[in-house]
This record gives structure tokens, sequence and C-alpha cells, in this order.
């Protein structure tokens, strides 16, 4: 834990540190300073360099580090409820919820709007009530497996929705691209502010069934005979993780892969108790997207890579190289 | 699957910002015969046999260029975006992004002008014996006229596309004799969509910008179509900001002030803040002239 609260720490250092426009590291770290309450100091920063330092990178950093967060302690909780290792924090259709929602507002009022987002989040909720009204009515109450498979019915038909609109709106096609891609690049503190109240709703609750799921991976019969009403469980961690994820992929896009490998790294590490788990993975998957994005925006100098190509294409190779050496400490 | 959804969401990506007006990789072919007269005639190694009555043009571009050369009126269809003339807004028409090769052919045209292949459409239709011919975006001035020349060759008015392609050259040389001598290139921003995609000195966009005198703040990421990161942007403080996102995106002078950290940039704080039209910015037809007069005027006033 101490670890993980150091790498991030260091990561959101580098964050602030680091980007396009060169800046004394002294400088910046003074400019950041003179923003806590009661501290007085001058940067020596012109207008233009303090607003890079606080209005660009600081609140990038800050909201990537939310994101990074809720998605990770999204996915392990799905992956907990489910007990399926291959639970996302998309599993029950929030990216293709969210997905529909923005590419409809893109066409129609385009993507600088600020119905973007609410569509987005209208879209993600939309698809999880949906589906989760579809499996309880297919009988799956009392097991997780109906809820995944409506969850998989309901996110092919949005998905199919969502590619005929895009489809039949050709000119908008690298806005709902660079949407689904995920973005931070855009991001100041009016997003944060949007950001914060999900993810503390979302971390509390889902923090507070920590020990329940861990009832839970015994299987659900076991549980029940244990006094715990699994469908109660789920329920409230489907709804809390739902939530996060939708205020995420409103201010951010669709971030792949945080969600689904932050928990099983950290897993690797600590072991198969989700009263270890989740907090952890809170700590890694802030830490994993603040040196994701601080990736896409450096690699290639001005330019910018899509964050959820960063997210795969450095989260891939990472992931394996964990579990092949977790492996070969096992055997 | 993610990992596969994801390459391919990149390729098309990097498709569609290329077909937006960026260099074409093949360049110009040389196997244009412009002074040829009467059919058959070869254009770009396309053989026409006889004068076209039926036009089809996926190319809002290339629908204005074929009005402008006198063949509008054999034109039965173009993609959805010619918008102008407006007899060419009348007209039937198709996506010219997911064209279908046999409804193409169904029109019966006997030319086919296309800026953009998405996939074989060009040698789908040659098999079926109809001639098609792809116009890449140019890399600069030159070639757009050299297209004007073509597509009046093409249509049977070779005289008119000379014409057209010498009277658009003169106009625009007028135009850009008077910029004045300046002590540095201006530099600007041009604004693709919201989320910062601009365009580099290098695009034909970026080469009338260059010959207005200015230089584009993202030859720093490489030129083409990068998209930039805001920080990039606020520390480049380009002299002007053009926006080619107001009717797509709604983004205006008032928005751009907005973002974060952009009221510290000069070109917001002076107002050197111009919407370009779309449609203006991404053709390159006969209203080029528009174009450039228009920029003119932005930059160094009313007196250009």
């Amino acid at each position: 834990m101490a670890v993980s609260g150091a790498v991030l720490l260091a990561a959101a250092a580098a964050a602030i540190l680091i980007g396009p426009a060169a800046l004394s590291p002294g400088a910046v770290f003074k400019e950041v300073l003179s923003h806590v309450p009661f501290v007085h100091i001058d940067s020596g920063l012109d207008p233009r360099q303090s607003a890079i330092v606080w209005e660009l990178r600081v609140p990038r950093m800050v909201l990537a580090a939310l994101v990074g967060a809720t998605l990770s302690l999204a996915g392990g909780a799905y992956q907990g409820v489910f007990r399926n290792p291959l639970a996302d924090p998309y599993l029950l259709g929030v990216a293709a919820g969210a997905g529909l929602g923005a590419t409809v507002a893109i066409v129609s009022v385009g993507s600088g709007s600020a119905l973007v987002p609410v569509a987005a989040f209208v879209g993600a909720i939309g698809a999880v009530a949906a589906a989760y009204s579809l499996g309880s009515a297919a009988g799956g109450q009392r097991s997780g497996a109906t809820l995944i498979l409506a969850g998989v019915a309901v996110a092919a038909f949005l998905t199919a929705a969502q590619t005929f609109v895009q489809q039949q709106n050709a000119d908008s096609i690298r806005e709902v691209y660079s949407w689904i891609l995920g973005r931070l690049g855009t991001a100041g503190w009016s997003e944060v502010a949007l950001m914060t109240p999900y993810a503390v709703v979302s971390v509390t609750v889902i923090m507070v069934h920590r020990r329940l799921l861990d009832v839970l991976s015994v299987g659900e019969e076991e549980a029940r005979a244990l006094g715990v009403r699994p469908e109660r469980v789920r329920a409230a961690v489907v709804v809390a993780a739902t939530v996060g994820t939708a205020g995420a992929v409103a201010v951010s896009g669709l971030i792949g892969f945080v969600g689904i490998v932050v928990p099983h790294v950290v897993r690797l590490m600590v072991g198969a108790s989700y009263r270890a788990i989740l907090p952890l993975s809170i700590v890694c998957g802030s830490a994993f997207l603040v040196i994701a994005d601080l990736i896409a925006r450096s690699a290639l100098g001005p330019a910018e890579i899509p964050i959820g190509v960063i997210t795969a294409f450095v989260g891939g190779p990472f992931f394996l190289v964990v579990l092949r050496t977790s492996r070969r400490g096992v055997m | 699957m993610r990992g596969h959804r994801l390459h391919w969401l990149v390729a098309v990506v990097a498709l569609v910002s290329g077909c937006a007006g960026g260099p074409a990789a093949t360049g110009e072919p040389g196997s244009t015969a412009i002074d040829a007269a009467g059919f058959p005639v070869v254009v770009r190694g396309v053989v026409i046999p006889n004068r076209p009555e039926r036009i089809v043009s996926g190319s809002a571009t290339h629908t204005e260029i074929l009005f402008a050369v006198g063949a509008g009126p054999r034109v039965i269809a173009t993609d959805d975006y010619s918008d102008f003339p407006v007899e060419a807004a009348a007209l039937p028409h198709f996506d010219a992004f997911n064209p279908s090769v046999e409804g193409i052919a169904a029109l019966e045209p006997d030319l086919v002008v296309l800026a953009f292949d998405p996939g074989d459409v060009a040698a789908g239709l040659a098999a079926l014996g109809i001639p098609t011919i792809v116009f890449d975006a140019p890399v600069a001035l030159d070639g757009a006229y050299r297209q004007f020349e073509e597509v009046g060759l093409a249509a049977g008015v070779g005289a008119a596309g000379a014409e057209l392609a010498a009277a658009t050259r003169e106009e625009i040389a007028g135009l850009l004799v008077n910029v004045p001598e300046t002590v540095r290139p201006f530099t600007y921003y041009h604004e693709l969509d919201a989320t910062y995609f601009s365009i580099g000195s290098d695009t034909f966009l970026g080469s009338i910008y260059g010959a207005l005198g200015m230089v584009s703040i993202a030859d720093a990421a490489g030129g083409g179509y990068p998209q930039l990161s805001a920080e990039f942007i606020v520390s480049a403080n380009p002299d002007f900001i053009f926006l080619g996102d107001a009717a797509c995106c709604g983004q205006s002078p008032a928005t751009i002030a907005a973002r974060p950290g952009w009221s510290e940039l000069g070109a917001v704080q002076a107002g050197r803040v111009v919407i370009v039209d779309e449609a203006l910015s991404s053709r390159w037809g006969p209203r080029l002239v528009e174009l450039v007069r228009f920029l003119a005027e932005a930059v160094y006033g009313g007196g250009v």
C-alpha cells in the first residue's frame, strides 16, 4: 500500500512537471504551492505559463487519477460480484449505452456541447438498467450469469444502433472516434467537479461492501448459508459501480483496459481478498491512468495519442509480465 | 476482441483524417494528356471513350468544378455533401463514405469522379466498364488548378477547364501579390474539431495559409493532421486562431475563451479568432478564390 501510494505520488508529480511547454520544475512547484490556501508565493511564471500549470496540467492529472481509480475499483467490484475474471466496468453495457448517447449528441449538437457528457451518462445508466431488468425478468435474480448475458445482448444491440447512427453521419466520424478512444485532452476543473461526486459515492458504497464480496467469492449458496443475500450485494455494488463508471465515461470517453487489468495485477500482488484488492485498485488505478495520460500527451511531442491506445498498448504487455513473474513465483 | 477493435478504429481515424484533404501518397499521375482533343481521352490513366452524358460525382469539390466548367447539366447524382451550387444540391445524393458499387452502377453513369475510394469502389466500377477517376486531395494550389483542367477534359469541355484553371490562378495570384512582408511569418492554429485536431503547413489548406505568409503551430507535431494537446496550443500562443469547427461543433470565439487556460492566449485577448467556413476550407474547387480573399482580409485587413 505504501509502495503503491508512493508510485501514485511520483506519477502525479511527473504529470505536473512534464509537458510540451518547457517550464522549470521549481517554478511549477511554486505555482502549485501558490494555490494552497494561505500560502502566498510568487512562482515567477507569466499568466500563460501559470494557466498551463494550474488550469491544464493539474486538473488533467486529477481527472486521470479520479477516472483511473473509479474504473479500476468498478472493475474489481464487478469481478467479485460476478465471480468472473473477465468482468470489467463496461460488462453490463455501460460503454455501449454511453457510446450511443454520446454519438447521438455529437451528430445532433456537436462534440463541443455540454450535452455530450449528459447524453453519455444517461445512455450508460439506461443500458445497465435495461440489462438488469431484462436479466432479472429472465430469472437472473439468483444467478449472475443471466445478468451478464443480458448485458452482452443489450451491449450488442446498442452498439449496432451506435454504429448505424455514426455511419449515417460520416462527417462527425472523427469526433465520435476521438470520444470512443477516450480523452482527457480537453479536461479542466469543471470536469473534475463533475466527476468528483460520482467517484465519492461509488468508492464509498463499494468499499462498504468489500467484506461481503469476500463472502460471496466462496459461492452463492455458501454465502446464503452464511446469511448474506447475494442479489442484494450484487444490486448495491452494480448500482455503485455503474454510477461511477457512467461519470467516468461522461467526462473522459471510453478508456478501456484499466478496469479489467488493474484489479488483476493487484490480485496477483496481494492475493484474492477483496478487502485488500479494492483499496489497492483505487491507488494503482489512479497511478496507472496518470502515467498512461502522461505518455499519451508527451510520447509524440505536442501531438496527442488517444489514451485508450496507450492503456491497451502499455497495459497489455505489462499485464503479461506480471502474470508471468507471479506464476513463476508460485511454482 | 477489444484490441482488434482498437486497431480497426485507429485505421479508420487515420483514413478519415487523411481523406479530409491530406497530401496524397500517390501524387499526381503523369499520364494525363491535357491537350488531347476529342474522344477517347485519357485522364489519370482512365480511358473515357465518349463524351460523358451521365456523370456521377462522389466529391463536393468535383461537383463544384463540374458545374463551373459547364458540365453541370450532365451531372445526374452527387454525394451527400455536394451542396453548391444550388442546382447540385437538388440532385439525388448518395453516401460517398460508404458507397455501393451496385448502387452507383444502377444510376447507369458513363463517368464517375471520386475524391476518396474507401475500398476498391473504383476498381469495381471499372470492372463494370464505367470510367472512374479518383482525384486525391492536392498538395498545393497548382494541384487544384490541374484538377480543374483534368475534370474539364474528362467531361469533354477541356477548354472550359483550362480557362477556369487560368482564371482562378490569376485571381489568387492577384490576391497574394498584395500580402505584406512581415518581419516574421504569423503563426496560426487551425482547429478542425473541439478535440484540438489541427492541420500542418504541409497540407493543402496549410499551403494556402503558407501562401498568405503564415506558419502552422502544428508543424512542431510533424505536420499532417495531428491532435494537439491544449498545453502545447497555450504555450505556442499562435498569432491567429482559425475555427474550422463552428458549424460542425458549435465552437465560437466565446467558447474558445471559456476553455481552461485559453483566456490567456494573445489571439483570444486581441480578438484574432476567426471563424472559417467549413465547406470552403475543406474543398479545392473554384471557390478557392473566396477562401483566399476571406483569409487575406481576416489577417491583413480590407486593404488586400
